[in-house]
């Protein structure tokens, strides 16, 4: 028996240890927003944050997470509802294409957000490589993120240096 | 019929006169009859096959194409709306069920009947005997870049300006006057003398009992006002919070979940299976093993061998115990084949030039290399690549001895369907098919054979089951780009012309253009051998331009730099016939700064490439340093004859690029002992956020044919990257990928400096 808090409630789940969180979400509570890309930390289309920090669910024993804080991207809007700004960024520069790995970018995004409200090109670089998006939306995802940021941003839409 | 290409149903004589003479079915006609019970529910009206309006003055466009990041689900809606004259907030739009109704004949119709305008009189028997042609071929296809350029010019605008057209005469019947005097707007309709007006959905029941035409006037460009415009796609806020749905998303009653390994040597079939050890797993339902199939596909036919799956009541314990399967497979002495030994093959076929077919023969080639100043030769190659779509495939069957229903995300849900029925000896009424988003299609998900395999250990284990690929087995189950090699040999004159162009590849599928040169070469000699191997093909975002974008494009820049000439000025005097092409290369080069001077150790080079319909050019950008290349801008230019969402468009080239960069850049699957090698995206990368360029894109509406927008961006991205790392170093990459080419210089190669950076 596992006891954590996920998107601000409490549950506990009963399942083999090892089991990747990854799979109870999905499975067994039925969040399907976080993402299977690889099962190997590889791609970053699971991830989601451990009190405040950006993990992949894919490796992530269960067990492991007695006590913990689990934010998925069901619990990224406010408590109102609204979108968080870098959803809100998303939709603005028309970031997703599949929309596949959406899920784990925008959970990175909001960790290093959340550590670094003005991060470098380098930060974003650093925080961003683990996510793989084959559609290949980078300059677009880089541009939101420093939109959210307050920084200058490439708008490829306009094709112009904003900001 | 098995392959569909041009040549193939051509050659068939399906349009040899008789279909035409005697006429078909025609497609459209009125629609509630054949189509209502699909698609149109309660209080809705169906207008068109492609169009319904609800009490509330919604319409909504039906759309036979899937969606896997393309976008173009929002823009075929566009283009509906365009001649409908609809608000476009009261627009929405739905997948088209995987019925025959909504076969893709757009797209047959605009692959075989390319630039042609039929009277009147004739439309709709073509398109008649498209609709039955792509019904009997199972087409519902989203590939190809076709969606926009047929079936939203040749369907979905004709579509909204016949339903405008009904709605019209119906408001003149009921209002007593001409129909000339009732205007529309914004899904209104105003009779401006009398101050009479009314919304669509006031005459749409008595508009649905009409026959649309099939040739209704259709818009002038100027007169555009959605069309032209960068709508937000409908499908992104989904896919910003979790909620857009994805076949893996699927959940159902008593689902439980499969673990797939299928025989690693393609062709191969499994001998033994221990599966004491996995049997007796926690959770473990059952073992099943599912028999090899074969189906038409996209592009050629395609076989799966056989496939063992573990069930068990969650997807980690059924992967566990997969892992614990102990299996031994009959690998039909394939085992002895590997990369090198298929490109010795390769190099010898082309060599011997047994049964050399010709794409080009122009002029008098073995002449004109006899005369020629300068004469160069050189071989380029390229590895096979898989897609690795971010979502792996995957799909839900439930299946009973009479019916089967799946659900999945596929680029043709009504192959599938046929599919899945042929190889379930049902009918294809017993089959039902849910489409879903797609995580990524590229080609990949084309192939039904994921979708079968899913039904195959369903229909053993007599409860719902969800199957999904490992990140391995996807790259390792992959229907791959091929690895290709090309040779050529290209003359030039004392004044450094280009006059003789000569080109043997192995490996030809679709489009037959891909090899071809767009330049004014007066000797060409290009063709193909066959030279087959074991390793399955599939269709890889923009097919053979893939590879041949990369070779003609960049053995072009080697005769320029042979005749001592800038690249761009030499290939633009080749284009002096070829406006639309040379005003796309004129753009690129002034965009990109052609000319201005660069840092020690950057490069920069150029390609052009029409495929798909459209032109585009690329300037890529480069550092290349202690052997190591940054790409650190890319400059694209696209003319597809008139975006219709000029963002849409943008995202597409950009995402064009980046999958092409990602295989120029890292790709490789090389086959071991018969089987690939790689596995996961620790032995098969792509480009992530730290190594992606910013792109620059830039669009000429010209005005020509449209063009297609998901594929034309991917061709061009190599040859324009090794033009660049050319530039910089003075090294020519002939063999992709370009992590594989040793770029140090000839200081930072030597023994001293390599010993400090070990």
């Amino acid at each position: 028996m596992t006891t954590f808090t996920l998107n601000g409630e409490i549950r506990t789940v009963d399942t083999d240890p090892e089991t990747p969180v990854l799979w109870v979400i999905r499975e067994q509570l039925d969040l399907t927003g976080t993402k299977f890309g690889c099962g190997m930390a590889q791609c970053g289309a699971c991830t989601i944050h451990v009190n405040g920090r950006a993990q992949r669910a894919c490796i992530t024993p269960i067990a492991s997470l007695e006590g913990a804080s689990i934010t998925t991207i069901e619990g990224l809007k406010g408590d109102d509802g609204s979108f968080h700004a870098l959803q809100q960024a998303w939709i603005d520069h028309q970031v997703p294409q599949c929309g596949y790995c959406q899920s784990g970018q925008l959970m990175s995004a909001a960790a290093l957000l959340a550590d670094n409200p003005n991060p470098s090109d380098a930060d974003i670089d650093t925080a961003m490589r683990g996510n793989v998006c084959r559609c290949g939306m980078y300059g677009r995802i880089r541009s939101a993120i420093k939109q959210v940021a307050g920084a200058s941003f490439y708008d490829a839409m306009e094709g112009s240096q904003n900001g | 019929m098995g392959k569909w290409t041009r040549r193939g149903v051509l050659s068939a004589g399906v349009l040899g006169g008789t279909g035409l003479v005697i006429g078909i079915a025609v497609r459209p006609g009125n629609p509630t009859e054949t189509a209502g019970h699909l698609v149109a529910g309660e209080g809705e009206n169906l207008l068109h096959i492609y169009l319904k309006i609800d009490g509330d003055n919604r319409a909504t466009a039906i759309l036979p194409h899937s969606e896997m990041g393309q976008g173009a689900q929002t823009a075929l809606t566009q283009m509906l709306a365009e001649e409908m004259d609809a608000d476009w907030d009261l627009m929405r739009f739905e997948e088209a069920p995987a019925n025959a109704e909504y076969a893709n004949m757009a797209v047959g119709r605009g692959y075989l009947f390319k630039g042609v305008d039929f009277p009147d009189a004739v439309v709709p028997t073509v398109d008649g005997l498209m609709l039955n042609l792509a019904d009997a071929l199972g087409m519902q296809i989203t590939g190809g870049s076709m969606s926009i350029r047929t079936t939203g010019q040749y369907f979905l605008r004709a579509a909204g300006a016949s339903v405008r057209e009904m709605l019209v005469k119906t408001a003149s019947k009921a209002w007593g006057v001409p129909e000339s005097e009732i205007r529309t707007a914004k899904s209104m309709l105003h009779h401006d003398s009398s101050g009479r007006s009314a919304p669509y959905s006031e005459f749409a029941a008595a508009a649905a009992e009409m026959t649309p035409s099939s040739t209704p006037k259709l818009k002038k460009t100027s007169d555009f006002s959605v069309i032209g415009q960068s709508k937000p796609r409908h499908d992104i806020p989904s896919k910003v919070d979790g909620t857009a749905m994805f076949a893996m998303d699927v959940k159902r009653p008593g689902m439980v979940y499969a673990a797939v390994k299928r025989t690693p040597v393609a062709g191969g079939t499994l001998r033994r299976v221990d599966d004491s050890a996995a049997r007796a797993m926690k959770g473990v339902i059952d073992v099943v093993k599912v028999g090899s199939s074969s189906a038409a596909g996209l592009v050629g036919t395609y076989s799966a061998g056989d496939t063992i799956a573990v069930v068990a009541d969650s997807y980690w314990r059924a992967e566990k115990a997969l892992a614990a399967l102990k299996l031994e497979w009959n690998t039909g002495g394939k085992e002895r084949v590997s990369s090198e030994s298929i490109f010795e093959q390769f190099d010898r076929d082309i060599t011997a030039g047994v049964d050399r077919a010709n794409d080009v023969a122009l002029g008098d080639a073995t002449t004109a290399f006899d005369s020629a100043a300068t004469v160069l030769t050189a071989d380029y190659r390229v590895p096979y690549l898989a897609h690795t779509c971010m979502e792996p495939p995957n799909a839900t069957a439930e299946v009973s001895a009479d019916r089967a229903e799946i659900w999945v995300g596929c680029q043709n849900p009504l192959g599938f369907r046929q599919h899945l029925a042929a190889n379930l000896g049902l009918d294809i009424e017993q089959v039902t098919l849910h489409n879903y988003f797609m995580g990524g299609g590229f080609g990949r998900k084309s192939n039904a054979d994921y979708a079968l395999q899913a039904a195959m250990i369903a229909r053993q284990v007599g409860r719902p089951v969800q199957m999904v690929y490992s990140r391995a087995e996807d790259i390792k189950q992959d229907f791959y780009r091929p690895a290709v090699q090309s040779r050529f040999k290209a003359g030039l004159d004392a004044d450094g012309k280009l006059v003789a162009w000569q080109n043997t590849y192995v490996d030809k599928h679709e489009p037959v253009e891909a090899p071809l040169i767009p330049y004014a070469v007066a000797a060409q000699d290009i063709g193909h051998v066959a030279s087959p191997t074991h390793v399955p093909f599939g269709a890889w975002r923009s097919v053979d331009h893939s590879q041949h974008g990369f070779f003609t494009e960049s053995f072009v820049d080697e005769a320029a730099h042979a005749a001592g000439r800038d690249p761009y000025e030499f290939r633009a005097e080749m284009l002096k016939d070829k406006p639309r092409l040379l005003a796309v290369l004129n753009r690129v080069a002034k965009e990109a700064d052609w000319g201005r001077p660069m840092e020690e150790g950057r490069g920069r080079g150029i390609s052009l490439q029409e495929s798909f319909g459209s032109i585009v050019g690329q300037v890529v950008e480069v550092t290349v340093s202690g052997g190591k290349t940054w790409v650190d801008r890319v400059v694209a230019v696209i003319d597809a004859g008139y975006a219709v969402s000029p963002d849409g468009t943008k995202a597409q080239i950009e995402s064009g690029i980046i999958y092409g960069l990602s295989a120029a850049m890292y790709g490789e699957i090389t086959i071991e002992e018969g089987a690939v090698a790689q596995s996961s995206f620790a032995d098969y990368d792509a480009i992530r956020m730290h190594d992606s360029p910013v792109i620059e894109t830039h669009i000429i509406n010209s005005g020509a044919e449209m063009g297609g927008a998901g594929e034309p961006g991917t061709p061009g991205v190599a040859p324009a990257l090794a033009n660049a790392i050319f530039d910089a170093t003075g090294k020519r990459v002939r063999t992709l990928p370009v992590i594989k080419a040793d770029l140090r210089s000839d200081a930072e190669a030597s023994p001293a400096v390599a010993a400090l950076g070990a």
